[in-house]
C-alpha cells in the first residue's frame, strides 16, 4: 500500500487538486513568483475576462530582468523598460500584490530573493515565469518555469494543470578537489548527459558531494536543471537546508517552526523508492569546466582540448557543433586555456549569491584585473549588496579594478544595458552561452566564479588552480 | 480560440539541434507588455544583419518559406527560456506547426496554448522530411494525429490527449480551470496550508 515514494513524488502528492479522466492533474501551486517580463500579457487576461488574484498572499513580484545596475537614483534611460517596469508595479497595486520594485531594500532576481526571505520552503510547488525558476528546489520544493499563459492560470486559480514528471536520480559522489566548484558539477552533468538529456524529468540531486555544499552552492546546481532540458531539481532538505531557512523574515517563527520541521523530516525519498532514470557523477575527478561553444552542454574541463566536429558521428550534432565553433570564432582540437578574453560576468541567478562574490573575491584579493578586461560584478539582490558590503567584497572588487553594480539580471541575458559587443568574449558565471544571448555577436564561456575572477586577472581563459 | 483544423504546408527546413527561445525571439524584444508585433522579430539575429537587412542565406528569407506553416527543426527545439513569446513569434510569423525529433518541455506546453503544434516524429522519418523536394507539401491531421508525407504515407505522432482535445474543440484552458472551482475550495479548506506567505510576518 505505502510503496516508497521519491522526494518529489510526495510534494506532486501532496499538492494534487484533482484527477480528471481525460485531463492532467489539477495540482495546487504553493508560491508565485512575477516579474516584470512575463508578466504583463498574463495580467491583461486577468482584466480582459474580469477575473482578480485568488490568492494575493501567495504571489511575490519583483522587477529583475530588465532593470539597470547602475545607482538606484538615476532614471531608467530606456523608455520601454521603464514603462514594462511601471507596468508590474501598476499590476500589483490594481491586483493587490506584493511588489518588491526598484525603491525595494529586497528588490533583486527573483531566484535570490525567494530564498533568503525564506519565501521558498521545502515540501512547496513554486512556480514563475521564468525557466530558471527550478533554482528553489535547492531547498527540496518542486520548483519550475511557467510560460505567460500559466501565468495566468496561476494568478487567477492558484493551479496548474500538469502532467506527472519523470524522477531522474544525479547522484554525485565524492570530495571537489581545490578550485573546483558547485557550478563546474553541474556543467560536467550537462555536458555528460546533454542539454536535452533531463526533458520530461525532474532531477532528484544526492550523493555526498551535494550534501556538502552550502544552499548558495546547491542553488547554482538546481537552477542550471533546465539547461539539461529539466524543468525542475531538487535536493531533500537536511541540516543545512533547516539552518538556512531558521529566522530568515517570512520562514515560520516559534510554534510554527517546529511544526514546519516535523513536516521537512517527512520530505526525503523513502529507502527504496525508484527513479525513472539516474546517473552518477564521481565529483571527485572533475576539474573546473568551461564551455566552448552555444549550448551550455557543449562544456569541457578547463585544460581539455575543443571537440573537432569532424570526430562526430552523427551528422546533425556535427553540423551543431561546427555551427557553434564559427559563431565563437573557435577551432576543434584547439586548447581553449590562454583564449583572450574581453568582459567577465560575475553574477545572475546562478552564481550572483553571497557565496559566490566571497568565490570571485578569493582571487581577486590583492590582485589587478587585466586592463584589457571590463569585469561586472553584479550582486543577485539588494541584501546579497549589503551583506558583501558588510564585508567589504565591495573594496575588494573596486581595488582589483572591477565594476561593483546593482542587483538585477544584467548581462546573463542582456535585456538592459550591460551587454557585450558584438565578437566579444565574455567568461560569464551565468547560465546560458546562447548565440547574442548576451547582447548580438557577443561570445559566452560558462565558467564558475572563481574560473571567472582567474580570467578578469589574466585577461585570458585561465585555470583557477595556478592561481590558488 | 479556434479550433485547430487539418491542413496541408511545404516545409522550411532549419537542420540545426537545439535551437533555444533566444534564438527565436532575443531578450531585447521581450520588454513589450503586449503579445503584437513580434512576428517580424522572429529568429532576428539569423535573419537580419547588423544594419537590419534580411539575410539571404537564411531560410525565413527564401522564397521557399513564403507561405509555409511548418518548421522542421532538429532535436530538442525550443530549449533554454521558458518566453512564450517564442511561440508568439512563431504564429504571428504563420507558423502553425513545428515538426522535430523532440522539443524542450515548457516550449511544448506553451506551443500547445497557442495553437502552434509540435509534433514529435522519429529519426528516420526526420531525415527523410529534410531530404523532400523544396516543393513537396506534406499534411497535419491532429484529429487522426497523423502527418501524412508526399508519398501517401501516413506517420502517426503523439500528442497531450487535453491538450488535443482542447485545440480540436477550441477549448480554453482556463475556462476549464475555472470550473474547478469547488475541487479547489475544497483542497484548499482541507489542506494543512503551509504558512500564508506574504501575510504571516516579514
Amino acid at each position: 500500500m505505502n510503496h516508497p515514494r521519491t522526494i518529489i513524488e510526495k510534494v506532486w502528492d501532496a499538492h494534487v487538486v484533482a484527477e480528471n479522466p481525460g485531463a492532467p492533474t489539477l495540482l495546487y501551486i504553493d508560491l508565485h513568483l512575477v516579474h516584470e517580463v512575463t508578466s504583463p500579457q498574463a495580467f491583461d487576461g486577468l482584466r480582459s475576462r474580469g477575473l482578480k488574484v485568488r490568492r494575493p498572499e501567495h504571489t511575490l513580484a519583483t522587477a529583475d530582468h530588465n532593470v539597470p545596475t547602475t545607482g538606484r537614483s538615476l532614471p531608467i534611460l530606456n523608455q520601454t523598460s521603464a514603462k514594462q517596469i511601471a507596468q508590474l508595479e501598476a499590476n500589483c497595486l490594481e491586483f493587490g500584490l506584493t511588489c518588491y520594485g526598484l525603491s525595494s531594500q529586497r528588490q533583486g532576481i527573483v531566484h535570490v530573493i525567494g530564498p533568503e526571505l525564506g519565501l521558498t520552503q521545502p515540501g512547496m510547488t513554486i512556480v514563475c515565469g521564468d525557466s530558471h525558476t527550478a533554482t528553489h528546489g535547492a531547498v527540496g520544493a518542486l520548483a519550475f518555469g511557467i510560460g505567460t499563459s500559466e501565468v495566468e492560470h496561476v494568478l487567477a486559480t492558484q493551479c496548474l494543470l500538469q502532467r506527472k514528471p519523470k524522477t531522474f536520480r544525479v547522484e554525485v559522489s565524492g570530495a571537489l578537489r581545490p578550485g573546483v566548484a558547485a557550478k563546474d558539477v553541474i556543467l560536467a552533468l550537462i555536458a555528460r548527459i546533454g542539454a536535452g538529456g533531463g526533458t520530461g524529468c525532474v532531477f532528484e540531486y544526492c550523493g555526498s558531494t551535494i550534501r556538502a555544499l552550502s544552499m548558495d552552492e546547491r542553488m547554482t546546481i538546481t537552477n542550471m536543471s533546465i539547461e539539461a532540458g529539466a524543468r525542475a531539481g531538487l535536493v531533500a532538505p537536511d541540516g543545512v537546508t533547516f539552518e538556512y531557512m531558521y529566522s530568515r523574515p517570512y520562514a515560520p517563527h516559534g510554534a510554527d517552526w517546529d511544526r514546519a520541521i516535523a513536516r521537512w523530516r517527512q520530505l526525503p525519498s523513502d529507502e527504496g523508492a525508484s527513479y525513472d532514470k539516474q546517473v552518477e557523477i564521481d565529483a571527485g575527478q572533475l576539474e573546473p569546466m568551461i564551455t566552448f561553444g552555444t549550448s551550455p552542454g557543449m562544456g569541457i574541463p578547463i585544460t581539455a582540448a575543443i571537440p573537432d566536429p569532424a570526430a562526430i558521428a552523427d551528422p546533425m550534432e556535427r553540423e551543431s557543433v561546427r555551427k557553434a565553433l564559427r559563431y565563437m570564432g573557435l577551432e576543434g582540437g584547439k586548447p581553449l586555456l590562454g583564449h583572450p578574453v574581453d568582459v567577465v560576468f560575475v553574477g545572475s541567478c546562478t552564481n550572483g549569491r553571497l557565496a559566490d562574490l566571497r568565490a570571485a573575491a578569493s582571487v581577486l584579493d590583492g590582485r589587478k584585473v587585466s586592463p584589457k578586461v571590463r569585469t561586472l560584478i553584479v550582486p543577485g539582490s539588494n541584501e546579497v549588496k549589503r551583506l558583501a558590503e558588510a564585508e567589504g567584497l565591495d573594496q575588494v572588487f573596486r581595488a582589483a579594478g572591477a565594476e561593483w553594480r546593482e542587483a538585477g539580471c544584467s548581462m546573463c541575458l542582456a535585456m538592459n544595458d550591460d551587454r557585450l559587443e558584438p565578437g566579444e568574449y565574455c567568461v560569464s558565471t551565468s547560465n546560458r552561452n546562447f548565440e547574442g544571448r548576451q547582447g548580438p555577436g557577443g561570445r559566452t564561456f560558462l565558467a564558475s566564479p572563481l574560473t571567472a575572477a582567474a580570467a578578469a586577472v589574466t585577461g585570458v581563459v585561465t585555470d583557477v588552480r595556478t592561481l590558488l | 480560440m479556434k479550433p485547430f483544423a487539418k491542413f496541408e504546408s511545404r516545409l522550411v527546413p532549419l537542420p540545426i539541434d537545439n535551437v533555444d527561445t533566444d534564438q527565436i525571439i532575443p531578450a531585447r524584444f521581450l520588454k513589450t507588455i503586449s503579445k503584437e508585433g513580434l512576428g517580424d522579430q522572429l529568429f532576428c539575429d539569423w535573419r537580419y544583419d547588423a544594419e537590419g537587412r534580411p539575410n539571404s542565406d537564411f531560410i525565413l528569407n527564401q522564397p521557399r518559406a513564403r507561405g509555409a506553416e511548418i518548421l522542421l527543426a532538429g532535436d530538442n527545439f525550443g530549449c533554454g527560456s521558458s518566453r512564450e513569446h517564442a511561440p508568439w513569434a512563431l504564429a504571428q510569423f504563420g507558423f502553425r506547426a513545428v515538426v522535430s525529433t523532440s522539443f524542450a518541455d515548457i516550449f511544448r506546453q506553451n506551443a500547445l496554448k497557442n495553437s502552434l503544434l509540435p509534433i514529435v516524429v522519429p529519426r528516420e522519418i526526420h531525415a527523410e522530411l529534410f531530404a523532400l523536394p523544396p516543393g513537396a507539401t506534406v499534411t497535419v491531421d491532429l484529429a487522426a494525429q497523423t502527418l501524412t508525407l508526399p508519398d501517401g504515407r501516413a506517420i502517426e505522432f503523439p500528442v497531450d490527449a487535453f491538450a488535443r482535445h482542447c485545440l480540436l474543440n477550441g477549448v480554453d484552458e482556463l475556462g476549464y480551470i475555472l470550473q474547478q472551482e469547488t475541487a479547489i475550495a475544497s483542497y484548499e479548506a482541507r489542506r494543512d496550508l503551509v504558512v500564508d506567505t506574504l501575510r504571516s510576518s516579514a
